[in-house]
């Protein structure tokens, strides 16, 4: 079993086969939707976690290119160094999945790398540099 | 009225019997104790800041060289530092950029690494005379093998910052960090009831002339700062409700830690340097104690739009912006501190600590800050009023 993160971008008036449905019935894919922002008139995208074995996931990217959807697979992380950051709290608000945040007692940086969308705002917010995106 | 005296307080300390506490553990003990016995009880309360502040830079003397050069213009690892003093002294402001590097390293990575210990390549130029004939000088110095290194900070500690938000449809880049669009989330500076001024909001104990901690070691508040403004409006509790007064301070950078001084780049925007400073306040009397126990939730601010196309100024309190979200316009908005909480606490703890191991003695105000003192605006005009 292994774990990619996608980004499934839909075109504005597409009306597509149901994508979820076919991705978890027919590849026996878990896939936990992160992001999405899909509307019927403007460029819409969805940033999932898809987990299943590589087979699966190959099988099942290849479906999404078929009903005609293109789509990126986020290849980099956000490295955080810890060390280095001083938990002002910069780059919090603006990271959409809320992926970072601030600890309301201790007022430490709390970040979830599970939910990161990989977006880079952060490392462009961070005032320190200590957000980095991955080589 | 009057309990007790800064000697007095002192002499406690000396003995290594003070009673300290920072701006946050009084609010435990004045809840348990009242606040007339904690009044008598606590002796100290503590405060921290560590936040970016633009308007900081460092004082050099490098030394004359063999043969002496008067350097009229120097430049410090390839950031311009002000040369139009003495022949070997230059100030070195945090937000100047890099000549070949701009915004990725300027004035406040240079005082960062000063601090560190790093070597620094220094770079000037002379026109040449008589006394000092040398016109051009490239070399190294670091801050063991200068003479002097003394940060001197116009404006540090505003009391009360306001708050920043964007009403447009585009991202803006400011020094208030990225601000979405369409009030897409709100940041604030401040490290609000821990704050210096907060607790002293009316400057009775702090003023010209009080040790505070700055940058990791002790240095002194030299004069009021830039734009302070004693005038603003203010609420019940005397807490200012917006921009008010401001601090000049002085320390010795030779002896200061780069774990609380730190360059910092804000996207677009700039270089800056996070300053940690932390001031002690003296419990001289009830009204002290009442000012040192202020919470979030009675320390105002305003919220404005930094695109400058709304004029918004909403009023909200430290605690409605620290619990992550406000109201603007019927949206609940995300929030974002600037400033470090975690480590302005570290700050007024370690103060605690100095102050408990009788290392930090206090300090009465030399001379006390000015309580009025109007901010004008730059007026621009075409020619001189003088010859009229």
């Amino acid at each position: 079993m292994k774990t990619i993160k996608v980004c499934v971008y839909f075109p504005p008036n597409t009306i597509t086969k149901p994508l979820m449905y076919h991705l978890v019935k027919d590849y026996d894919l878990q896939v936990n939707i992160l992001n999405a922002d899909i509307s019927l008139n403007k460029n819409g995208k969805l940033v999932a976690d898809v987990t299943g074995t590589e087979w699966n996931i190959e099988a099942g990217l290849k479906f999404i290119e078929e009903i005609g959807l293109e789509y990126k697979l986020f290849t980099k992380t956000i490295i955080w160094q810890e060390d280095e950051c001083v938990h002002c709290g910069a780059c919090t608000a603006i990271c959409p999945s809320e992926a970072i945040s601030m600890d309301k007692l201790s007022w430490q940086l709390c970040f979830v790398k599970e939910k990161c969308l990989v977006c880079g705002l952060c490392v462009k917010a961070c005032p320190l540099n200590v957000m980095c995106l991955s080589e | 009225m009057a309990y007790k005296t800064v000697e007095e307080i002192n002499e406690k300390i000396r003995a290594g019997k003070a009673v300290v506490c920072t701006a946050e553990e009084i609010l435990d003990i004045v809840e348990e104790k009242g606040v007339k016995k904690a009044a008598e009880y606590v002796d100290v309360v503590t405060t921290g800041t560590f936040s970016p502040m633009c308007s900081s830079g460092v004082f050099l003397n490098f030394g004359h060289s063999d043969p002496p050069i008067k350097m009229s213009k120097v430049w410090l690892n390839g950031v311009p530092a002000y040369a139009g003093i003495a022949a070997v002294d230059a100030y070195i402001g945090a937000t100047e950029l890099s000549e070949q590097l701009g915004m990725q390293y300027g004035g406040a990575h240079v005082i960062q690494d000063l601090i560190e210990g790093k070597d620094i390549e220094l770079y000037a130029e002379s026109y040449g005379t008589d006394c000092y004939p040398r016109k051009e000088i490239k070399t190294y110095i670091n801050k063991n093998n200068i003479n002097q290194a003394y940060m001197f900070n116009p404006r540090n500690c505003y009391q009360n910052y306001p708050a920043a938000t964007n009403s447009t449809n585009k991202t803006i880049y400011t020094y208030m960090g990225t601000l979405l669009p369409n009030y897409g989330n709100v940041n604030y500076s401040t490290s609000g009831q821990l704050s210096p001024l907060l607790n002293d909001p009316e400057y009775r104990t702090i003023g010209i002339g009080t040790r505070v901690f700055i940058g990791g070691t002790q240095g002194y508040v030299s004069w009021q700062g830039t734009q302070h403004n004693p005038e603003q409006g203010r609420g019940e509790n005397g807490v200012p409700l917006k921009l008010a007064g401001t601090l000049a301070l002085i320390g010795d950078i030779k002896e200061m830690s780069a774990r609380f001084v730190r360059a910092s780049v804000y996207e677009k925007y700039g270089v800056s340097l996070f300053v940690g400073v932390g001031i002690p306040i003296p419990i001289l009397d009830e009204d002290m104690l009442i000012k040192t126990a202020v919470r979030d939730s009675e320390i105002f601010t305003s919220i404005v739009d930094k695109s400058g196309q709304e004029d918004l100024d909403l009023k909200v309190s430290y605690q409605q912006l620290k619990s992550g979200s406000v109201e603007i316009r019927g949206k609940a908005v995300r929030t974002a501190p600037l400033s470090s909480i975690k480590r302005a606490r570290e700050i007024a703890d370690i103060l605690k600590q100095q102050i408990i191991s009788s290392e930090f003695l206090l300090t009465s105000p030399v001379e006390m800050l000015p309580k009025t003192n109007k901010i004008s605006k730059l007026e621009v005009r075409g020619k001189s009023n003088e010859n009229n």
